[in-house]
């Protein structure tokens, strides 16, 4: 205690000095927490987008289904069973019907994926009740980003092909009766939204899906016949960029600590130095020199405590705004050609834990730094300390 | 009763390949309430010396047994300890710490003897008192002149109400009207609390009022005598 109530004392009576270091290692503080609360923010919201409009809780899929084999997709349905079905009526599952097609928008010619589903569901948030309000059999949704790279809107009709489950082509007009906004791209682009019953017509797979997607609240992960995909392994591809993200930005907080902690450890030398004749008076007053040592540790350290609170007089006000508002990008990933889940708006999460492991690694490491120099105080004679001579 | 007895102490210094001896088969003795002094010129051994008998050095040969302690077989702790409870410390550059006040630097001693909050103010507006500075507790350092500056440390020294205060050069860096003072308040001090004060000098006015004074020389004691 009183080694941590002088060091506050020293520490304060050093004036510009400290507050310049205080400074400086309060925007690493704010700094580090903003990077890691937008990847945290962003990873949340991507997380939550993509089960919202995609995985749910999870999948299971037809054991054939590959998503990176485009030839799986012929073989990989089966009929779904009563029991399933049951789940489905409870809308605790909601079955998806993939297939390939071709659409052909102004005479161009685009490879799509067209996904049957069922109207009613309410395990997703595709808006896919606007096809039930269409009286065209063949009325298809469809996201933004295919709308705007196939160059459709609402009320267009495009020609579409696709083979049934004998491998024997077809084609008809759809009409697109809504376009809907979503920020997974593995939603929107490339892929066409009709009725799961129209697209068995179409293929002649009755009562057939891929894939059921699991309601936010459904937990089973056994379904006989089917595969179960939890989120690890859904959301694997995403978890990677948010690690190589995080790797990236590691340097940068690195970087900033380093300069802030060099800036805490020459302060530290200069203060040994410089208060040697100081040094020498606590020996004299009856203090041991780890005692000393440990209120010269103490003092850098408090560097990171008071930064703290000086960071967070601007920074807590500062990311209250930022999680509230969010962080207007102007454009989303997908708009920008990335084929990432990011929104228009990332909103930063801040969160307790990450506030307090950003605390504990900048104190760790101002008391590492203020510690090094400090050691040197045990070496010291104290009548060679109370005379001022360098030693 | 003797609370000091040095006997055949001697200390060498390293200096390039061999030494320099400060000190040179010295014994002496002080009993409690004494008011001696070690004078003599520069390098005559007057400060390490002293700086033995406050713990903050040790001897090369010989012993010194300060309160029945033996310097040179105290830890750094143990001397901590002897110093922080019994000894007190008044320099000739006053050593106050620069970003305490009057009051706090009179206090840091008291702080680390675990005294409750009350006794420690009590004794330290008393030792302010001694030395006639309870107008200036809020002070810095920085605002005092010399002979305030070194009336605080008096304070600081005398505050634990030590048995042994070692003065180095007490009145070196003030004028003679300041110098009159301060020794007047530590023979004050030193007939009211029967604290033994020794001091290091070469300054005239302090041999004024010392009652013993012990001559040194090239590490050597060349005389000791009652005044």
């Amino acid at each position: 205690m009183l080694a941590i109530k002088l060091a506050f004392k020293n520490l304060l009576g050093a004036g510009l000095r400290t507050w310049l270091n205080v400074i400086v290692l309060s925007f690493a503080f704010v700094l580090i927490i903003f990077y890691n609360g937008m990847i945290d923010g962003w990873n949340r919201q991507a997380r939550n987008d993509t089960q919202n409009w995609e995985i749910g809780s999870g999948q299971f899929w037809h054991p054939a289904y590959d998503r990176f084999d485009p030839y799986t997709i012929a073989e990989s349905n089966a009929v779904i069973s009563k029991d399933i079905q049951d789940l489905i009526d409870d809308d605790k599952l909601t079955p998806v019907l993939i297939r390939q097609a071709t659409l052909y928008p102004q005479g161009r010619l685009q490879s799509v994926l067209i996904k049957g589903v069922d109207p009613n569901q309410k395990v997703l948030e595709l808006p896919t009740a606007d096809i039930q309000n269409s009286q065209n059999k063949y009325a298809a949704i469809i996201g933004k980003q295919m709308a705007k790279s196939t160059k459709l809107n609402v009320g267009d009709k495009v020609l579409m092909r696709w083979r049934d489950k004998n491998g024997t082509f077809d084609a008809h007009e759809i009409e697109i009766v809504s376009i809907f906004k979503c920020d997974v791209p593995t939603v929107d682009n490339g892929n066409i939204y009709l009725d799961i019953k129209t697209l068995q017509d179409m293929t002649t797979l009755q009562d057939q899906a891929t894939m059921l997607v699991a309601h936010r609240e459904y937990e089973n992960t056994k379904l006989e016949g089917w595969e179960h995909k939890n989120l690890g392994f859904l959301l694997a591809e995403f978890d990677k960029i948010i690690e190589s993200k995080k790797g990236s930005g590691l340097i940068l907080q690195s970087i900033l600590l380093i300069l802030a902690m060099l800036a805490i450890f020459d302060t530290q030398v200069l203060s040994i130095f410089r208060r040697q004749k100081e040094i020498g008076t606590y020996i004299a007053l009856g203090l041991t020199r780890a005692k000393v040592v440990g209120i010269f540790t103490v003092e850098g350290a408090a560097h990171s405590i008071l930064a703290a609170i000086v960071g967070a007089i601007y920074g807590v006000p500062l990311f209250i705004y930022l999680s509230k508002n969010g962080i207007y990008y102007g454009t989303s990933a997908q708009d920008a050609g990335m084929n990432i889940p990011m929104a228009e708006t990332l909103y930063p999460y801040y969160s307790v834990g990450l506030v307090i492991t950003s605390i504990i690694i900048v104190v760790v490491a101002a008391t590492i730094v203020s510690y090094l120099p400090a050691r040197k105080i045990s070496k010291m004679k104290p009548t060679q300390a109370l005379k001022g001579k360098i030693q | 009763m003797d609370i000091i007895k040095i006997t055949d102490l001697v200390k060498k210094f390293p200096v390039g390949n061999g030494h320099f001896t400060a000190l040179n088969q010295i014994s002496l003795t002080f009993g409690e309430g004494e008011f001696a002094g070690f004078v003599g010129p520069s390098g005559s051994g007057k400060t390490t010396l002293l700086n033995i008998i406050g713990s903050l050095d040790t001897p090369t040969e010989g012993n010194a047994i300060v309160l029945d302690k033996s310097i040179s077989e105290l830890s750094h702790k143990q001397s901590a300890k002897l110093r922080n409870q019994h000894i007190g410390f008044i320099f000739q550059t006053y050593n106050l710490l620069p970003v305490y006040t009057v009051y706090e630097n009179v206090e840091f001693a008291l702080l680390l003897q675990n005294l409750s909050g009350s006794v420690r103010k009590k004794a330290v507006l008393e030792a302010l008192e001694w030395v006639g500075l309870t107008d200036k507790i809020k002070s810095k350092p920085a605002q005092l002149s010399g002979g305030e500056s070194q009336r605080v440390a008096i304070a600081r020294a005398m505050v634990k109400k030590p048995k042994i205060v070692l003065a180095d050069e007490p009145t070196a860096n003030l004028d003679s009207k300041n110098s009159h003072n301060i020794l007047q308040t530590m023979l004050k001090l030193n007939e009211e609390l029967k604290t033994t004060f020794i001091f290091a000098t070469h300054d005239e006015k302090v041999m004024k009022y010392l009652k013993r004074k012990i001559s040194l020389a090239d590490g050597k004691v060349v005389g000791d005598e009652m005044i």
